[in-house]
């Protein structure tokens, strides 16, 4: 974990309000779980204050640079689109921990399931489970056509099922209709999406290990103001908690409340 | 002798720069990032006699140079803080000031007895200003009367000094610091977080789930300065003065209005390095103001005839 201020290599629109932000600095070598995130300080000034959590899309090492994924929605995010190639922006990170590659073993299949702007570390993901001989069929739901990103990207490295909400373009419906529709299934399952999606995902049992990213307003991002704060599972005293940003992002299904 | 160096009630310190309470954690998330032993002091987490949750999320929303939360206190509980948290601390050479609150007055003596005891715990900042519980907290920080009465009985338990965090949610904040002073405290610390609200523009409904927070960062400073600028002149006690800091020159600008020390809140979050750098950039800014020692900036700003012996000392 540093503070950083790291190089804008490219910010390009990917998709209706996505935006693909690449950085260069020295904190990619200290990156090495996908779905890691950053915390991002927008501006200079006073308004937003606060950092903003994105997670990590890509990681390369051998060239110096990481990719974040947003949706441009709110002011932080809008200023963030404006960024230039290179300009600096103001780093925190590698944040939180990631989805845990050692539980696939080669030649295992393990299903990778995003929705919307919860697509962007499962990318990462994919490239390093391929890596490692592990077979990914990915499933990916967006609003609408033209909010879809990086399918082709997806589909070079295993099977890849769109689908969109308005059905204009693959399945019509939500992810969890892919998989039943496919007849899907796999030794592993990783996610990140709304929380509806990973709350069906948890209960489905499509494979015997489930793996969720959490998303939580936060405000540190290191562990230390208990703003994104959820309850453990099955805890009597009710006392039990685990921080979203420094116990997670990514957390086994099952283990949290969500 | 170091132009930082600070004499308080149970606490001497390299230097008037020490995280605010609630904004810090118990130091083991910061101490990642830098060594410790730099901060002048360090004011954990607050604590309740038993675990709490705290509130649901969302817990903070942000706003125009500020942000609000509403945590609702929630920490691991006397046992947990004095058996594991604050010996954990032990290895840096900071002094503690330990943040006592609860829901009943039995909570903060209880609290204040055990915690007074531990080691590194060289002072109590007694949280009678917290807004976002049900029960405690602020109520007994805006009666004048309960603020005496509870500050008196943690004063009789207590084996350090006991400092009393006020809360800047009263129409006279004066009277409040008056009564606690009575009370026996030892220093003040203010202000704590002013309570504010957002509202989603989509769902119509607050942002925050408690409804109400409290609000941090630079958009309070102008109210913490006015405060304290009124509070030191018609106190005789030391006040640690915390609202928006983020500077070097915003520390000054506290000294100046009448604080002793200072606490950072919100600004670890946006710039975690940002207590090391404060600490690291005062003694400059002291040279370049013709300041031989910071002390000497206290009550700079009160008008001659305002000047209490005690400040002049």
């Amino acid at each position: 974990m540093r503070k950083e201020l790291c190089e804008v290599v490219s910010n390009l629109c990917i998709a209706d309000s996505i935006y693909e932000l690449t950085l260069s600095g020295a904190m990619v070598n200290e990156m090495n779980e996908p779905g890691q995130f950053v915390h991002v300080k927008v501006s200079n000034g006073l308004d937003p204050m606060l950092r903003r959590p994105i997670s990590i899309a890509s990681i390369n090492k051998d060239e110096g640079k990481f990719t974040i994924i947003y949706r441009k929605q709110g002011r932080g995010t809008s200023i963030l689109a404006e960024k230039k190639q290179g300009e600096m922006v103001d780093i925190l990170g590698p944040l939180g921990n990631g989805f845990p590659v050692e539980e696939a073993a080669p030649r295992e299949t393990a299903i990778l399931v995003g929705g919307g702007i919860g697509v962007p570390p499962l990318y990462e993901l994919a490239k390093q489970l391929v890596n490692k001989g592990v077979q990914v069929i990915n499933i990916l739901g967006f609003q609408n056509e033209s909010a879809v990103f990086y399918e082709s990207k997806f589909a070079k490295l295993g099977e890849t099922y769109i689908a969109t909400v308005d059905g204009a373009y693959g399945t019509k419906g939500f992810v969890t209709d892919v998989i039943t529709e496919k007849s899907i299934n796999g030794d592993i399952l990783y996610s990140c999406g709304p929380t509806p999606m990973l709350r069906a995902l948890e209960t489905a049992g499509y494979a015997p290990k489930v793996y969720l990213s959490l998303e939580e307003r936060m405000g540190c991002g290191i562990g230390a103001c208990f703003a994104c704060v959820c309850h453990v599972k099955d805890d009597p005293s009710g006392y039990a908690y685990k921080k979203v940003c420094s116990d997670g992002p990514v957390f086994r299904a099952g283990e949290v409340a969500i | 002798m170091s132009s930082l160096s600070i004499e308080l009630p149970g606490l001497s310190l390299k230097n008037p720069v020490m995280p605010a309470s609630g904004c810090f954690g118990f130091g083991k998330e910061y101490s990642q990032l830098f060594d410790l032993n730099v901060l002048g002091s360090m004011m954990v987490k607050a604590t309740t006699p038993e675990p709490r949750f705290g509130n649901s999320t969302p817990r903070v929303a942000e706003t125009p140079g500020g942000m609000l939360n509403a945590i609702g206190l929630q920490n691991p509980g006397l046992e947990k803080v004095v058996m594991e948290e604050l010996p954990w601390l032990e290895k840096f050479d900071v002094p503690i000031i330990a943040n006592v609150a609860g829901s009943t007055e039995e909570d903060y003596i209880r609290v204040a007895e055990r915690i007074s005891k531990v080691p590194n715990v060289h002072a109590l900042e007694l949280n009678i200003s917290c807004p976002n519980v049900k029960t405690g907290g602020i109520a007994f920080g805006t009666d004048p009367e309960m603020a005496k009465e509870l500050t008196k009985k943690v004063k009789a338990v207590s084996e350090v000094p006991v400092y009393v965090k006020l809360s800047p949610n009263v129409t006279d904040i004066v009277k409040i610091a008056k009564a606690v002073e009575a009370g026996g405290a030892d220093g003040l610390t203010m202000i704590n977080t002013l309570v504010g609200m957002r509202i989603d523009l989509h769902s119509a409904k607050p942002i925050l789930s408690n409804r109400t927070g409290g609000l941090s960062g630079a958009a309070i400073k102008p109210v913490a300065l006015r405060m304290i600028y009124e509070v030191s002149q018609q106190v005789r006690l030391p006040i640690i003065g915390m609202g928006g800091i983020q500077s070097a020159e915003d520390v000054i600008e506290f000294f100046y209005a009448g604080a002793s020390a200072v606490a950072v809140g919100t600004q670890n979050f946006v710039d975690p390095f940002v207590c090391p750098t404060i600490i690291e950039e005062l003694p400059e800014l002291l040279t370049k103001l013709g300041i031989s020692h910071i002390s000497e900036c206290t009550g700079r700003s009160w008008g001659k005839h305002e000047q209490l012996a005690y400040h002049r000392a």
